[in-house]
């Protein structure tokens, strides 16, 4: 292999693996916290739609991933509200989100663009690569945020009381710190990073919009959390790893050995098949916020 | 006590009828904003589906609550063992594999349909057990490794359609199911099979099992406190990877009978488009009828009757069908929330004083 194919495949990487890195990281600042947010898919899903639909109606992509942030950022105030407001359950409520998004992507689809399925982002609408390098902006722009959010966690006030929240409600309440509020911008902020991930999804990297985009990434995401121990940098790191997985599979297609030996619909399970291995092997390292996924209930 | 527990019960069942309203509320209005007349929309579903006398609606509305009371059992009898199976999807592409895989040998004809029961539920069973056991013995979380192994599925099985078992008159499906391995048509000219029978009988049994059998006992208890269980002197472990076997073998039977109980195709077609949907669906199903087995029944129907009406929603309304798969979503999302119902109280009376 030479040099230009080495290069060429981690090109694609950045591509592959800014979506999952970003809402891993969100996810883990809503984690430390001490909230889950399953509902990373169905968020990606619905942003991914709503940034198309802007993008084009503006003729600006940059609004476009506006769009898709902001939409992310309304879902987790939803899930702020069921999760550490009302006390409901979290898992159900993610779940909720995931097959609202599975029902109205395809629906607002045909509404919009009176097609069945599938629709592809005309050119004016999508975000342009950054010359020279051919990588997205949206990938600088993660790597910005990996190191920002490792920072706030770790050097800030803010930080700090998140991650009291997460592991210790009681005590931070004791305190003076307002746990409610605390989670909820922590859930808002989560939320938001995979509404910018759906939206790189459609009106970036894959320039389309249709029901399967997101296509496990969001849960992807979650065993990236789990995978990097809850440390955005590591995230990050992960994140080019399982990104890879999509770049192989997408090479091998169209290595012709390969291609006679093994067929393309095979070649597609690779990013999750790895995902399970990855999973499996790590668990049990990596160590959860203590009070994580219950709702504080004061007593 | 008998007393207290029968409020408990009506209060959760006007919860979620809270719920249901809710989601055709919100839904209706996401319908407006998209430019369609929501009531045009509902009284077309419903008029097509629950609330009619048409024998073939009323047998159009069964036939789609059978594969989703299927799958239901799988959500349930997760919940109950204290993890969230979301795997039904990929267990019924299984399931719908293994009929299929029967229905391309050559055998006497009355060994059709209980080799493709057996040979799906199996397969079914050994989706869910790989989740299992990850989930018992590696602490793996389940959410993530039954959406992995639902992709893992999509594409094994798609490969199958494609390039082992593809039909030679209709490359867009598989081989079908040889006519006498197909499950008896109830209602002539209606998609209506035994499919619901066998349904309602696994359903049932999944009740007698969760609470008149040790294991079934086991398997609460872990769901209820895996500690106390432990010290009670059950195995949790064990519970838990039996309650992704039973789910397994339930979602698998969805995707058997779709394959030996759907006319006309009676084969998997392109991008699995008959089974998709039917896995989640039955999240949906399971939540309605409280995750619990008598619930599962009505609240199947119910969802079913969503799927029969959303074709009579599309076509006097213009609604797109996956409009239905939305206010399943919007329903879920209220069900979240707890004690719905006295939270409206306190606000409406304080709204009305």
């Amino acid at each position: 292999m030479d040099i230009g194919a080495i290069v060429e495949i981690a090109r694609q990487t950045t591509y592959a693996m800014t979506p999952l890195v970003l809402a891993a990281i969100g996810e883990i600042v809503t984690e430390k916290a001490g909230v889950v947010n399953i509902g990373l898919e169905g968020i990606m899903l619905l942003s991914a739609f709503i940034a198309v639909y802007v993008a084009e109606v503006t003729g600006n992509p940059w609004l476009g991933l506006a769009a898709g942030t902001v939409l992310g950022a309304f879902i987790g105030v939803i899930h702020s509200m069921i999760s550490n407001y009302l006390k409901g359950d979290q898992i159900i409520s993610g779940l909720g989100v995931n097959l609202l998004a599975l029902g109205l992507v395809p629906f607002g689809i045909e509404a919009v663009w009176h097609v069945r399925g599938y629709h592809t982002v005309p050119p004016e609408a999508k975000v342009p690569a950054l010359p020279l390098l051919r990588i997205s902006p949206v990938f600088l722009l993660t790597v910005l945020i990996a190191v920002a959010t490792h920072y706030m966690l770790n050097n800030t006030g803010y930080g700090r009381k998140i991650r009291a929240v997460g592991e210790n409600p009681e005590a931070a309440d004791v305190v003076g710190v307002n746990v409610e509020l605390v989670q909820t911008v922590a859930t808002v902020y989560g939320a938001a990073l995979a509404g910018l991930a759906g939206a790189f999804l459609s009106i970036d990297w894959l320039s389309s919009i249709t029901k399967e985009l997101s296509a496990g990434r969001g849960f992807i995401a979650l065993a990236l959390v789990n995978f990097a121990n809850w440390n955005p940098l590591l995230a990050l790191a992960g994140g080019a790893l399982f990104g890879i997985t999509w770049t192989a599979a997408e090479w091998l297609k169209i290595i012709p050995e390969i291609k006679a030996v093994v067929p393309i619909s095979l070649l597609n399970t690779l990013p999750y098949i790895a995902t399970l291995v990855v999973v499996a092997g790590f668990i049990g390292v990596s160590r959860p916020p203590a009070h994580i996924g219950r709702p504080y209930k004061r007593e | 006590m008998e007393r207290q527990k029968l409020i408990e019960s009506l209060y959760r069942f006007a919860e979620i009828m809270v719920a249901l309203i809710a989601g055709f509320a919100i839904s209706g209005v996401i319908m407006w904003l998209g430019g369609y007349d929501p009531i045009k929309a509902y009284r077309a579903m419903l008029g097509t589906s629950i609330l009619t006398t048409d024998p073939y609606n009323l047998a159009m509305t069964l036939s789609f609550s059978a594969p989703i009371m299927f799958t239901a059992i799988t959500f349930a009898v997760g919940v109950r063992a204290g993890v969230f199976n979301i795997g039904a999807e990929g267990q019924m592409y299984v399931g719908a594999l293994g009929a299929v895989l029967v229905a391309a040998m050559s055998l006497p004809g009355p060994l059709y349909l209980p080799l493709a029961i057996l040979f799906g539920s199996l397969l079914g069973a050994l989706w869910g057990a790989i989740a299992g056991v990850l989930k018992a013995y590696k602490g793996v979380n389940e959410v993530v490794s039954t959406i992995m192994l639902n992709w893992i599925a999509f594409w094994v099985v798609e490969y199958t359609r494609v390039d082992l078992l593809p039909n030679p008159r209709d490359p867009s499906k598989t081989i079908e199911m040889p006519e006498p391995g197909r499950l008896p048509i109830l209602l002539k000219g209606t998609e209506l099979t035994a499919s619901i029978v066998l349904a309602v009988v696994v359903t049932l049994l999944s009740y007698y099992l969760l609470w008149h059998t040790v294991l079934g006992y086991e398997i609460r208890a872990t769901g209820m406190n895996p500690r106390a269980a432990r010290y009670g002197g059950i195995n949790p472990e064990r519970a838990v990877l039996w309650s992704f076997i039973i789910g397994g073998i339930a979602a698998g039977l969805a995707g058997v009978c779709e394959i030996a109980g759907r006319p006309p195709h009676y084969a998997i077609t392109t991008g699995l488009s008959n089974l998709f949907g039917y896995g989640f669906d039955g999240i949906t199903v399971s939540l309605i009828g409280a995750n619990h087995p008598l619930g599962i029944i009505p609240a199947a129907i119910f969802v079913g009757g969503l799927t029969a009406g959303a074709r009579g929603m599309q076509i006097v309304a213009g609604v797109p069908l996956e409009m239905v798969k939305a206010v399943q979503g919007v329903i879920i999302i209220a069900l979240a929330v707890p004690g719905l119902l006295r939270l409206l109280k306190t606000r409406l009376t304080r709204g009305g004083g």
